[in-house]
């Protein structure tokens, strides 16, 4: 089912699932302290989900670290250069890969730096920082 | 050590919320040794390098003891600096701290200089005595300059010809000269041969000047006198220069006789390689340079004055567990560039996390973006993206590259503006300074 996600399909199944997460997310957290939080959670990640599938490794983080230069911690700071977290992933991810392509007819930098990734990594790194709250 | 509560209830929420994603679409997890790193980490310099590896190690690994070494309780970025020189930037708005480091990431920060390293017994040893014990060190402290390689210019020839190149009272010094020249006068920069720090640098800073002149010293001349043929983001600069500011920059280039090898401060001249000698009334000397001093001490540096290190990594080549970023590496083809070591530092930070947990280190990926102004509306840049391959470090075939030459206003303007954006968003990112741009 997720294989064939859509971008309109984010709206009817990602956002009410996001916001499903992040209202358990302020049942849960309470005030627990971080460090709990990173124990439990690669075991319990470690083991995927209900249906099996192995989850992404840390590349998405370890590319989305450069775009934390122009774009702030967590791509939350925004400039004339936009924030980016929050943001839906699939409104991203056809960002970058129009940037790739040369697409965006005025586009500056973006461009030259999308070309040095994988469109995968490139729809990873869309779907890391979407799943960031903006702050 | 414990996080502030409000920080910890916020990294519990992404966490959760991370999770719930994760459960829903197979997306981001980090590896599960991760966030459980333990050790002794001290960090060396508090600048774009040393304060983003700091930051990041704690924010990556909450349990890890981490303490950043540097002398000055305010940084001043070298990026901007010539904005102020230009009259276009308030000097203040340069300055960044270590309060977010400290109250929000648990930060041990030590107003230190660090004096010496014994790497055998793993400590740092500070000027006033104490000795800091460390599992793993991170060496950030940026260029030093070489005051024996250019004939006359030591560093109290600096205090009437300044470099400028290490912000502060150089800074000032040379926007005071700048102020105090007449209408008219000759600004002379003379520029090093590669490698060195921030390489579209001289040539963005002869803008600033001419922007400055060209409203307020309109008869003045800028020469900038050079050791090499050829320069970052070239045909950009002299078409920008062309089109803002006439015939006012003069470039010579090594071929033209633009080497300098002697100077005098005191007459505020110089001599190049073949014997011409040039007058200035504001002379600003850029001299070559090597890695910070503390880079020498550890044994990280070789006989080219920078430290080679493992491209994964960055882990030192000569001095196991001892990891250097930044300016002071040699880290070709990348260029000395704040935002690299930002980059670097977030990369190297998880080499130390692996390593201390017994791992391998996970693939790096590092981008680049260089910003130049050439007037406060006329952006340029050059990108890049680097990986590893076949353990040496290379731009990923087919990124990267320069602004475009002729493009519209419309596109320069937009360069320019994101230049402010990108200072304001790094400085978020390695300081947690909150401006407004």
């Amino acid at each position: 089912m997720f294989d064939t996600l859509r971008p309109r399909h984010f709206f009817v199944i990602g956002l009410p699932l996001f916001v499903l997460c992040v209202t358990a997310g302020l049942l849960l957290a309470g005030d627990s302290e971080p460090a709990d939080q990173a124990e439990t959670l690669p075991d319990a990640v470690e083991s995927g989900d209900a249906e099996g599938r192995v989850p992404l490794d840390s590349r998405a983080e370890i590319i989305a670290m450069s775009c934390a230069a122009c774009h702030g911690t967590d791509g939350r700071k925004a400039t004339a250069i936009p924030a980016l977290a929050g943001k839906p992933a699939p409104v991203l991810e056809a960002l970058l890969l129009a940037y790739k392509r040369d697409q965006m007819p005025d586009a500056t930098v973006m461009p030259r730096l999308a070309k040095g990734y994988t469109d995968e990594e490139l729809a990873s790194v869309a779907e890391y920082f979407s799943a960031l709250s903006p702050e | 050590m414990k996080l502030s509560k409000s920080i910890s209830r916020r990294e519990s929420l992404k966490w959760i919320g991370v999770a719930g994603l994760s459960a829903a679409f197979g997306a981001y997890v980090r590896p599960a040794w991760a966030g459980s790193a333990n050790g002794r980490v001290v960090v060396v310099g508090g600048g774009f390098g040393g304060a983003t590896a700091a930051k990041y190690l704690k924010r990556l690994a909450p349990s890890l003891d981490v303490t950043l070494i540097e002398p000055q309780t305010r940084y001043i970025t070298c990026p901007f600096t010539n904005l102020y020189l230009g009259g276009v930037r308030a000097f203040e708005t340069l300055w960044h701290d270590y309060t977010e480091l400290r109250e929000v990431y648990g930060v041990r920060v030590v107003h230190q200089l660090a004096e010496d390293v014994d790497a055998d017994r793993r400590v740092v040893k500070l000027a006033d005595g104490e000795v800091l014990t460390w599992d793993r060190l991170i060496l950030s402290p940026g260029i030093d300059l070489r005051w024996d390689a250019l004939e006359g210019y030591d560093e109290s020839a600096s205090e009437r010809a300044p470099h400028a190149w290490k912000p502060g009272a150089q800074s000032r010094l040379l926007r005071q000269q700048l102020e105090a020249m007449e209408d008219g006068g000759t600004f002379i920069l003379v520029a090093p041969d590669n490698p060195y720090r921030c390489p579209p640098g001289p040539y963005e800073r002869v803008s600033m000047v001419a922007h400055y002149c060209k409203t307020h010293k309109p008869r003045s001349k800028i020469l900038l006198l050079d050791s090499k043929d050829a320069f970052s983001k070239q045909d950009l600069f002299t078409e920008g220069w062309k089109a803002n500011y006439g015939d006012m920059i003069e470039w010579v280039g090594r071929s033209q006789d633009g080497r300098v090898l002697r100077v005098d401060a005191d007459r505020l001249e110089v001599e190049t390689e073949f014997g011409t000698v040039h007058k200035a009334d504001v002379l600003n000397v850029v001299p070559p340079q090597k890695a910070g001093i503390i880079a020498d001490r550890a044994g990280v540096s070789d006989a080219s004055g920078w430290a080679p290190i493992k491209a994964r990594t960055f882990e030192s080549r000569q001095v196991p567990g001892v990891y250097v970023i930044g300016d002071a590496t040699e880290a070709a083809p990348m260029p000395k560039s704040g935002f690299l070591a930002n980059v670097q530092a977030k990369m190297t930070v998880q080499a130390v996390m692996a390593d201390l947990a017994g791992q391998p280190a996970p693939e790096p990926s590092w981008a680049n973006t260089c910003y130049s102004l050439i007037t406060p509306e006329w952006g340029i840049t050059v990108a890049g993206v680097y990986e590893v391959y076949d353990d040496v470090l290379r731009e990923v075939p087919g990124s990267g590259g320069v602004s475009p030459l002729d493009a519209s206003a419309v596109f320069r303007r937009q360069e320019a503006d994101f230049a402010r954006g990108w200072y304001a968003g790094i400085a978020q990112d390695v300081w947690g300074t909150r401006s407004s741009s």
